[in-house]
């Protein structure tokens, strides 16, 4: 079975600085990916190349193995990958129903269509009030994105990612920020989006990767230096050396 | 997925609440239009409206740019212009009779203008709209000096300084109508202001409209939801320059004429600040700020030969300190008097309006003054009996105190108000 992300030998350089070393991964349809690595280490610069936001260096992507380096953002979530960003990345004189039915939009076949009526269009309504229930915002749907809480921001830029119904999902540090309590309502939404799916996703918190994930790569300085089941991530001595020391005894 | 349905319907406006937004204006605006006539205005009075509709979907297509996508443009009336203009050729191709064209009625030029206008769009706009921000307004710019330019080059298409002319009287009738006189204009004009509202309207509620807003809120994340954002730029700025055309089309049959001057930064920069001033936030803005900025241009010409001197303050005014222009203020008091909070804010609102009469007192002293005295005719500003001379002391002090006051009272009612 072709893999749902193959990323093979990829570097990106921004002028002299190698950011991204010589990256291989391969992450099956239906799993569950945690990255994880200190600050710095590249892990937003890995999924802005996969989503096409930059262009690499050398090396290549391929999504269901068709080739999408090289390939426009909006080309490539039509393909069916959607990511999510680090920092909220909305539409913030909008209000959250209309952030996420631009999510919905496209997948719906209504491309820049100038001849239908939005508030006619009975499917995508739909559409954006499940996933607004799903994500528990139905009830701030008329709200201006900019000035919802921080935690529901959080939730929106998920909200956003999820709506198009993309296979594949690129979740960078969705949890950022959030307090425990909304962590777990945000772990819990990210279980239930990406059921089915193929998950990828960036995360500092500990307890949630081990939780989450079906393995685990651990990025440092630009290379993977190590991919497993979260029992082998924590039982690898480099990983345990370069990265995670304390941290996944706590978590174990 | 039942009770889905539930839930969505909450969400959406519902059907009363629909018609009473969105029907309900565009009625009470289509019974204006048709009641106007029975005040028996005067032939002036008439043109001045019909400018009046031809601003104000200028207007509307200029705010499809500005105030939806987030587009600067410094040569809108490009394709008025344009627009205009091949509407007025068609009117000659008419008044000739020949073929095809013996059959045209004059009332439908405004849909030939809406064809050239988005013509032009689609040309001029591929290269401009792949970028947004500063690169877009800066080739808006040079394109606008560059097609002016060419408008005073190419005398066989845009007849030089006079321009073409045309008559609307030519061609077969359209609804009993030979738009000689002004009065069956008015119908003309009246027929494609609502046409021209309602179409731009109804942009704004397509998915392309929508698309726009969110282009212009976070151009980068469209592209992470399916969407190329150049490609919806361009689109919209096509729309943008077919509804500009439009009012292109209803001009040539209003005044008969089109000139080079049309197509340059003048009027593009006129109806930037008629937008603005109207507030861009607001799909009726643009309506608001073109009938008063059209009503100033005609009527405020005949009090001072200073008139533009005023619309440059009042717009540095509105720029300043009234983001969201004349709709805002309508808008903002009308949500105050139904919140039932008139009695907290009536005292802060008087002591700005006060105010404002007394700062405005200051300037109109002020340009009066000073543009009689670098005229150097030594004629003398006279309101009311005064003789206001650079040697009268009255003068001096009209010209500071009430600012002073003025400025002292606004800033009273502003820190009033944010208690
Ligand atoms: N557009 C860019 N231009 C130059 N350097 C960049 C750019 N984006 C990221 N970097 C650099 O790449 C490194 C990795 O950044 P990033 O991928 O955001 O790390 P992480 O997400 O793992 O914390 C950082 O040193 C950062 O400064
Ligand atoms: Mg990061």
């Amino acid at each position: 079975m072709t893999a749902a992300l193959d990323i093979t030998d990829l570097h990106k350089s921004f002028g002299p600085a190698k950011i991204i070393q010589g990256v291989n991964l391969s992450v099956a349809k239906g799993e569950r990916h945690a990255i994880i690595g200190p600050n710095g280490a590249g892990k937003s610069t890995l999924f802005n190349l996969i989503s096409g936001r930059f262009l690499p260096s050398s090396g290549e992507v391929r999504l269901n193995g068709a080739l999408i380096s090289g390939k426009k953002p909006f080309e490539i979530n039509r393909m069916g990958l959607s990511r999510s960003f680090q920092v909220s990345n909305i539409f913030t004189n909008m209000t959250v129903r209309e952030n996420v039915r631009c999510g919905v939009l496209h997948s719906m076949g209504y491309g820049y269509s100038f001849w239908r009526n939005i508030g006619n269009l009975r499917e995508v309504s739909e559409k954006t009030a499940h996933i607004l229930n799903e994500v528990g915002l139905l009830e701030k749907g008329n709200t201006p994105a900019a000035l919802l809480p921080y935690a529901d921001q959080r939730t929106l830029e998920i909200a956003i990612t999820i709506a198009g119904g993309a296979e594949v999902i690129l979740l960078d540090e969705p949890t950022a920020g959030m307090s425990h309590s909304e962590t777990d309502r945000a772990v819990a939404l990210i279980e239930k989006a990406s059921k089915g799916k193929t998950l990828v996703i960036v995360e500092h918190d500990m307890g949630v990767v081990f939780n989450l994930a079906d393995r685990i790569s651990v990025l440092v300085y630009g290379e993977i230096i190590a991919t497993g089941t979260p029992e082998q991530i924590r039982g690898d001595a480099r990983v345990r050396e370069a990265y995670l020391g304390e941290e996944a005894e706590d978590a174990a | 997925m039942t009770d889905m349905t539930a839930t969505y319907a909450g969400l959406e406006p519902t059907r009363a609440e629909k018609f009473r937004q969105r029907t309900v204006p565009l009625i009470l605006f289509a019974l204006v239009l048709l009641v106007i006539p029975l005040f028996n205005p005067s032939r002036s009075m008439i043109t001045l409206l019909n400018h009046m509709g031809i601003t104000i979907v200028f207007a509307l297509s200029y705010n499809m740019l500005l105030g939806r996508a987030g587009l600067l443009s410094f040569g809108h009336a490009v394709y008025m212009g344009l627009g205009g203009y091949f509407a007025v050729h068609v009117m000659n191709w008419v008044a000739e009779g020949t073929g095809f064209w013996g059959a045209v009625p004059i009332f439908s030029m405004p849909a030939f203008g809406f064809g050239a206008g988005a013509l032009a769009g689609a040309i001029i706009g591929w290269p401009s709209c792949r970028r947004s921000g500063t690169p877009f307004a800066m080739i808006s710019l040079g394109v606008a000096e560059l097609v002016a330019a060419a408008g005073f080059m190419f005398d066989s298409l845009f007849g030089g300084e006079m321009g073409v002319s045309a008559d609307r009287m030519a061609g077969p009738e359209f609804l009993g109508l030979s738009l000689g006189p002004v009065d069956e204009v008015y119908w003309f004009i009246a027929f494609w202001t609502f046409i021209g509202v309602l179409g731009t309207y109804a942009f704004t509620r397509t998915p392309l409209g929508k698309l726009s807003e969110a282009t212009r809120d976070n151009a980068e994340r469209v592209q992470f939801v399916g969407y190329n954002p150049q490609r919806v730029r361009y689109l919209v700025f096509i729309f943008a320059g077919a509804f500009a055309g439009m009012a292109g089309g209803m001009s040539a049959v209003q005044d008969e004429i089109f000139t080079p001057e049309s197509l340059s930064l003048v009027p593009s920069g006129a109806i930037l600040i008629a937008t603005y001033v109207g507030g861009i936030r607001y799909f009726t803005g643009p309506i608001m700020g073109a009938i008063v900025m059209t009503y100033m241009g005609s009527n405020l010409s005949d009090y001072t030969v200073g008139w533009l001197l005023y619309l440059g303050l009042m717009f540095v005014g509105v720029v300043m300190f009234l983001p969201n222009g004349i709709a805002g203020i309508v808008y903002g008091t009308a949500d105050t008097l139904r919140a039932g909070r008139l009695g907290e804010v009536w005292q802060s609102w008087l002591l700005r309006l006060a105010g404002l009469v007394l700062i405005a007192v200051s300037v109109i002293t002020i340009i009066e003054v000073a543009f009689r005295w670098s005229d150097g005719y030594g004629e003398v500003f006279e309101p009311f009996g005064l003789s206001l001379a650079t040697t009268n002391p009255l003068t001096w002090i009209l010209g500071v105190l009430p600012l002073v006051l003025g400025v002292v009272l606004v800033l009273k009612a502003a820190k009033g108000e944010s208690k």
